[in-house]
C-alpha cells in the first residue's frame, strides 16, 4: 500500500518535473521565434514548442511592463499624471483591446480556411509581445541613466521595440493561419473591423441588460408599493 | 488614567488653536483666495493672493455729479488717470495723491477745431509730453491736443486706396509711439492695425490677422451653396483686434477675441501677440501652453468659453496682464509666456468684475475699468505679489542668487509654483549642488535643466565610481575565462587518465 503511494508520488514528482522543464524550454523557445519568425512560430503551434503558460507568462511581463514604464521612467521621457493612474485600469486597457482582438481574428480567419485555433492565436500573438517587453523592461530602467539631450536613443528603441513586435504578430498570424501575406493583411483589417463589432455588440448587450434590470427593480418597487 | 488626562488636554489645546485659526482666517476678508496658477497637467493650484484690492474709485466721490455711462478705456501716464467716459463724451483726468484720489479735470472739448466736443471717445493716448491722442470715434478722427487742450493735428479717413472709401472711419483703439507715430484700431476694417505717421499721412496697416478656412468649409461653399446662401455666410475674413499697449520699447501688444474655442488648441487663435515693426507675432511662448488666460472652463457654466482678452499692460520686465472679459480675470505673464498668476471672478463685490473693458498700470499696481459698474478697482501687490516680481527682477539683472532667494520666499507662501523651483534650481547648479538642483527640477518638470544637471551629476558620479566600474566589468570578463581554462585543464587530466587506463 505505502510502497504504490510512494511510487505514485514519485510518478507525480517527476510529471511535474516534466512539466516545468516543459514550460521553460518554451519560454526558452520566445529567443527562437524573435529570430527566426517564419520557422520559429510555424513549430510553436505546429509542432507545440511554445506552451498556453509561457504564453500567458510573456502577456502578463508584457502588462507589467507597460504599467512599470509609467511609473518609473525618469520624467524626462514619460510624463504621466500619476496622481490620477490607476494600474489596474492601465493593465486592463491593454489586456481587452488584445483579448478582443485575438477573439475577431479567430473569429474572422475560421470562416476562411484558417488553421489557427483560438489557443493558437493567442500563443503566437502572446510571444510576438516578447520584443517589446525584452526592449522596454530595461529601458526603464535606463531612462534613469541618460538626460534629455540623449533622448533619441530612448524614442529609438522604443519604436524598434514595436515595429518589431508588430511584425512578428503579423508573421505568426500568417504561420498560425497557414495564409498567404497579402491574406493576412487582408484578414488584419477584417480582424480590426471585427473587433469594432465585438465592442458594439457588448456595448448594446450590456446596456440593455442594465435597462432590463432597471425594469425589473422599478416593476419590483411599483407592486411592492401597490401591495402596500 | 494620567495618561488619558494628558491626551485629553492635549485635545483640548490642539482645538483652542484650531478655532483661534479659523477665527482668525474668518477675519481676513480673503478666506477664501481668488487668486491661483496652473500647474503642469493644467490643474487649477490654489496659491496666496498676489494682488489684493486698494482701492476701488467712484465717480460720484470725486465730487462729479454724473456717474460714467459705459466708460471705454483707460489710460495712466505718471500719476494721472485718464478715463474714456464713452457714453458721456467726456474724458476725466484723475490723479493719484498721497492720499486717495482727485479729480483732476473733465474734458469735454478741445480748443481750435470742429467740432470742439467729442462723439462717443472709445480710447485716449498719453505721450510723454503729456499730449493727447483722442479716438474721437463718432465724429470720425483721431484729434491730439496738448496738455492744455489746444488742438495739434487729427488724423482722419485715408485717402488712400488701400482703405475703402465707401467705409466711415472708426477708429476705437490707438497707441502712440515715441516718434509720434500714431496706430489705430478701425471698426470694420480687418486689415490689421493702420499706421499714420506723425504728420497725419496714412501709410497703410501693419500685422493684420491671417484668415482662417478650413478645407471642408470652402468646399462646401464654393460647391454646395447656392449663391443666395452664399451671400449670407460670412465670408472668410480675418477678425479685428480688440486691443492694443504699445510698451517701452515701440513694441505693440494687441488682444484677439474673435476667435473659435477650437483656435486654442494649436495656438492659431493667438489672443496675445507682441508686434514688432513689420507686423510680425514676436512674442515668446515657453511654456506648455501659450498665453491664453484660463486653460479650461466648465460646461454648463453660465461663462462657459474662452478667455476673451479685451486689454492689456506690460509692467517692467516685459511681464505683461491681460484682463479677460469672460470670467472677469486678470492673468499675468513673464517675458517667457509663462503665467505668474491669475485672479478675478465675476460678480458685484468688490475685487470681482461685471463687465470689466480695460487695465493699465500705475508702478506694480493694477487698474481695471468695469464698463457696466462704472468703477475702476485698484489693486496692489502683496507680500507674495511683490517677491514674484522681485525675483523676476533679480533673474533678469544676472543676480541668480539673489533671485533664488526671493523664489524661497515665494516656495514658502506657495509650495506649487513651477517658476520657483526652476529659479533655486538653477542657483543650486551654479552652486554645483546637481542633485539637488535635480530634486527642484524635477518637481517642476523641467526637463531641460533636470537634463543639464543630470549629465554634470552624473560626470561627477562616474569619476568617483570609475574604480569599482573597472573592476566589476574586469571581474565579469575575466571570471568565465578563467572557469573555461579550469574546465579545460581538468578535461585534460581526465582524457589522460583516461588513456592511461586504456592502456
Amino acid at each position: 500500500m505505502s510502497a504504490t503511494k510512494l511510487l505514485n508520488k514519485s510518478a507525480k514528482a517527476a510529471a511535474r518535473k516534466e512539466k516545468w522543464r516543459r514550460y521553460l524550454s518554451s519560454l526558452k523557445y520566445a529567443k527562437h521565434t524573435m529570430f527566426h519568425p517564419f520557422d520559429g512560430f510555424w513549430d510553436l503551434t505546429h509542432e507545440k514548442r511554445g506552451s498556453f503558460g509561457a504564453a500567458t507568462t510573456y502577456l502578463f511581463l508584457f502588462l507589467l511592463t507597460h504599467v512599470l514604464k509609467l511609473m518609473y521612467t525618469n520624467f524626462q521621457f514619460i510624463t504621466a499624471p500619476l496622481q490620477y493612474i490607476n494600474v489596474f485600469e492601465q493593465a486592463a486597457s491593454l489586456l481587452l483591446p488584445f483579448l478582443i482582438l485575438c477573439l475577431a481574428n479567430w473569429a474572422a480567419t475560421t470562416l476562411f480556411d484558417g488553421k489557427g485555433r483560438f489557443i493558437d492565436i493567442y500563443t503566437a500573438m502572446c510571444y510576438a509581445l516578447v520584443p517589446f517587453v525584452i526592449i522596454q523592461l530595461p529601458l526603464v530602467f535606463i531612462s534613469n541613466m541618460i538626460s534629455f539631450d540623449e533622448a533619441a536613443f530612448y524614442t529609438v528603441l522604443m519604436s524598434v521595440s514595436v515595429v518589431w513586435s508588430v511584425m512578428l504578430a503579423f508573421v505568426g498570424l500568417m504561420q498560425v493561419h497557414d495564409y498567404t501575406p497579402g491574406k493576412t493583411f487582408i484578414f488584419l483589417i477584417f480582424t480590426i473591423l471585427g473587433a469594432l463589432i465585438i465592442i458594439f455588440l457588448a456595448l448594446v448587450f450590456f446596456s440593455l441588460l442594465s435597462d432590463a434590470a432597471s425594469f425589473f427593480v422599478s416593476m419590483y418597487r411599483e407592486t411592492a408599493f401597490r401591495l402596500n | 488614567m494620567k495618561m488619558m488626562h494628558r491626551l485629553a488636554a492635549m485635545l483640548l489645546v490642539i482645538i483652542m488653536f484650531a478655532s483661534i485659526n479659523t477665527a482668525q482666517a474668518a477675519d481676513d476678508g480673503y478666506a477664501q483666495s481668488y487668486t491661483y496658477n496652473y500647474d503642469y497637467w493644467s490643474d487649477i493650484r490654489e496659491s496666496p493672493d498676489a494682488y489684493r484690492v486698494a482701492d476701488v474709485i467712484y465717480v460720484g466721490e470725486l465730487g462729479l455729479d454724473t456717474a460714467m455711462r459705459r466708460p471705454q478705456s483707460l489710460y495712466i501716464r505718471n500719476n494721472d488717470i485718464y478715463v474714456c467716459d464713452t457714453g458721456n463724451n467726456r474724458i476725466l483726468q484723475i490723479r493719484k495723491e498721497d492720499q486717495g484720489y482727485s479729480l483732476v479735470r473733465v474734458i469735454d472739448a478741445v480748443q481750435g477745431c470742429e467740432p470742439a466736443t467729442f462723439n462717443t471717445p472709445n480710447d485716449v493716448f498719453v505721450d510723454v509730453d503729456n499730449n493727447l491722442y483722442i479716438a474721437d470715434t463718432n465724429n470720425e478722427r483721431i484729434i491730439m491736443v496738448d496738455e492744455n487742450l489746444n488742438f495739434l493735428k487729427q488724423f482722419t479717413k485715408p485717402t488712400d486706396e488701400t482703405f475703402d472709401q465707401s467705409m466711415k472711419f472708426l477708429p476705437y483703439k490707438l497707441v502712440a509711439d515715441v516718434s509720434g507715430r500714431v496706430f489705430t484700431l478701425v471698426t470694420n476694417v480687418n486689415k490689421g492695425i493702420a499706421k499714420f505717421e506723425s504728420n497725419t499721412h496714412f501709410t497703410g496697416f501693419v500685422g493684420a490677422n491671417k484668415a482662417k478656412y478650413n478645407l471642408a468649409d470652402y468646399i462646401w461653399k464654393t460647391y454646395f451653396s447656392t449663391k443666395e446662401q452664399r451671400e449670407k455666410q460670412e465670408s472668410f475674413v480675418p477678425t479685428e483686434y480688440a486691443n492694443l499697449y504699445i510698451d517701452e520699447e515701440s513694441f505693440i501688444y494687441a488682444t484677439n477675441i474673435v476667435f473659435s474655442e477650437y483656435d486654442l488648441l494649436w495656438d492659431v487663435a493667438q489672443p496675445i501677440r507682441r508686434l514688432n515693426g513689420i507686423g510680425n507675432d514676436i512674442l515668446i511662448k515657453n511654456d506648455r501652453y501659450p498665453p491664453i488666460g484660463d486653460l479650461y472652463w466648465v460646461e454648463g457654466n453660465e461663462q462657459y468659453g474662452p478667455s476673451k482678452l479685451v486689454d492689456i499692460t506690460v509692467l517692467d520686465n516685459d511681464i505683461y496682464v491681460a484682463v479677460d472679459r469672460t470670467r472677469g480675470r486678470i492673468f499675468g505673464y513673464d517675458s517667457q509666456g509663462i503665467m505668474l498668476w491669475a485672479f478675478g471672478t465675476s460678480g458685484n463685490n468688490e475685487g470681482a468684475f461685471n463687465s470689466a473693458i480695460s487695465i493699465d498700470h500705475m508702478g506694480k499696481d493694477l487698474y481695471v475699468l468695469d464698463q457696466n459698474e462704472g468703477n475702476i478697482t485698484v489693486f496692489t501687490t502683496t507680500e507674495y505679489g511683490q517677491l514674484i516680481y522681485d525675483a523676476s527682477a533679480a533673474y533678469l539683472k544676472g543676480d541668480y542668487d539673489g533671485s533664488a532667494e526671493y523664489w524661497e520666499k515665494v516656495v514658502e507662501q506657495n509650495a506649487n509654483y513651477n517658476l520657483a523651483f526652476i529659479g533655486i534650481g538653477r542657483s543650486l547648479m551654479r552652486q554645483d549642488k546637481f542633485e539637488e538642483a535635480m530634486e527642484y527640477f524635477e518637481m517642476a518638470h523641467d526637463r531641460e535643466n533636470y537634463g543639464r544637471a543630470f549629465r554634470l551629476w552624473r560626470k561627477i558620479w562616474v569619476e568617483e565610481n570609475v574604480v569599482w566600474m573597472v573592476i566589476v566589468l574586469a571581474v565579469l570578463l575575466i571570471v568565465p575565462i578563467v572557469r573555461k581554462q579550469i574546465k579545460k585543464r581538468k578535461m585534460e587530466v581526465e582524457m589522460y587518465e583516461r588513456n592511461q587506463v586504456a592502456k
